[in-house]
């Protein structure tokens, strides 16, 4: 998607400049991305307007593109840095700014397990659909898992593995939730590599989620069913 | 005669032998045939024949279990038995559960660092290994192949940090005595910005389980 003449972003209309966006969070250019989220918001767009449209638009492209297999993962990784870059800029303002608010999610990789590629993905997309994310990282046994449950607030747990040998732990933190009594108070969505469907719902997990973009859709029908319910 | 490593890594082994009744086929990751044929070679285990799957699946695990099936579908009524030279390798649980759809065994562990090392050994050493990353002698000669063109680290190697960066240690498990692969996983290590380990592990279980396997009659 790259352009060989060169493109001054501070002289495009907004809505070509949101297309030049996407194309640059597509090549993984993070300064780029940084310095158009920056022109849009000295536009005055609204910080959630820049993160939706101009990041969470783009990152979408992406994601379609993987799961087609026309991108692979370096370039997925390039991207979310970019899009990283984007974020920093304004997660402040989005506090600020009283931005809406999906739900909140607590999400860990599994004790044992050091990989969080796909987890750091999860996090970064849920941000960008409006999910409060409190990441507790990697290698978290029963206790961590359940410490961030207890500090409250907290509407969806997301657990991550990367290997075989590991993803069984998934069930070892459902379990301890069931004999605390509190597996019905989340929603709880599982991923990584070599886990499947079958594998979440023998676990007893609400959903198995084979890539970010799923994770975010998910979530947001649990939430919006969890609504529903409050309002039934 | 056996492949090239890059012929093992994406296209596997045809057999060479035709199936006869009263042998063993082993089907086998082509990561694993020339480790396969050393051992057969050892130990004199003439009625086992060997057909590999591309090594390259080790990436793409989702390919594994219907080419599995695939291949035991293609050469079930020339053999007495199939042999699944393949531990879990990614896919969580489906290749045992079609394997024992097939009525077929298969090896035992999650993967072939955890056989080579011996399953027990590789389970007791887990908890204090965890941010350690496993080479075999097949990986190593294959590095490219199988960690720096997949990655794109040979395009971006400012990607090594997003990837590595929860790893400690490069912890090569050596199947044969090699000073080559030694410096040359050594060099991967340092690429990776990893400490380094040689571990001589022999075919551990590989070699044990394929030793189960009765001739039949």
């Amino acid at each position: 998607m790259s352009d060989e003449e060169d493109i001054i972003l501070s002289e495009l209309p907004d809505d070509e400049l949101v297309l030049q966006m996407h194309d640059d969070l597509y090549d993984g250019l993070k300064e780029e991305i940084e310095e158009g989220v920056n022109i849009l918001l000295g536009r005055g767009w609204q910080p959630y307007e820049v993160l939706t449209n101009a990041l969470v638009g783009g990152m979408t492209i992406v994601g379609k593109d993987f799961r087609d297999g026309i991108l692979f993962v370096p370039e997925v990784l390039l991207a979310a840095n970019a899009m990283k870059g984007g974020m920093a800029i304004l997660k402040p303002l989005l506090a600020e700014t009283g931005a809406p608010r999906m739900g909140t999610m607590v999400i860990g990789t599994v004790k044992g397990d050091i990989h969080d590629i796909g987890k750091n993905l999860v996090g970064m997309m849920m941000e960008g659909a409006g999910f409060e994310v409190r990441d507790i990282g990697i290698n978290n046994a029963v206790d961590a898992y359940m410490e961030a449950l207890d500090a409250g607030d907290v509407d969806i747990l997301g657990m991550s593995a990367l290997l075989t040998t590991t993803m069984p732990y998934m069930k070892v933190v459902i379990d301890a939730m069931i004999e605390k009594g509190v597996r019905d108070d989340y929603t709880i969505l599982v991923g990584g590599a070599p886990l499947n469907e079958e594998f979440g719902k023998a676990i007893g997990a609400d959903a198995y989620c084979r890539d970010a973009a799923v994770a975010v859709d998910t979530a947001k029908e649990f939430m919006a069913r969890k609504h529903n319910q409050v309002a039934g | 005669m056996l492949p090239d490593d890059n012929t093992l890594t994406e296209k596997g082994l045809e057999g060479t032998t035709p199936g006869k009744p009263g042998r063993i086929l082993l089907l086998a990751c082509g990561a694993l045939a020339r480790e396969i044929l050393a051992i057969k070679d050892l130990n004199g285990w003439d009625h086992m024949d060997l057909t590999c799957l591309p090594a390259i699946y080790h990436m793409f695990p989702e390919k594994i279990v219907p080419e599995i099936e695939k291949a035991i579908g293609k050469h079930r009524e020339n053999y007495a038995d199939i042999f699944v030279v393949y531990a879990d390798c990614g896919t969580g649980g489906l290749l045992q559960a079609k394997c024992e759809e097939l009525g077929v065994q298969m090896l035992k562990g999650p993967h072939c660092y955890s056989f080579y090392e011996g399953n027990d050994r590789f389970a007791a050493l887990a908890e204090d290994e965890i941010t350690s990353f496993y080479l075999t002698d097949f990986l190593v000669r294959q590095f490219d192949a199988f960690i720096v063109k997949p990655m794109g680290l040979d395009r971006h190697p400012d990607l090594i940090n997003m990837y590595f960066g929860n790893y400690e240690k490069l912890i090569y498990q050596a199947q044969v005595e090699d000073p080559e692969l030694d410096a040359k996983a050594e060099a991967a290590a340092a690429r990776l910005g990893l400490a380094y380990e040689r571990r001589f592990t022999g075919y551990g279980d590989l070699q044990n389980e394929l030793a189960t396997l009765k001739k039949p009659q």
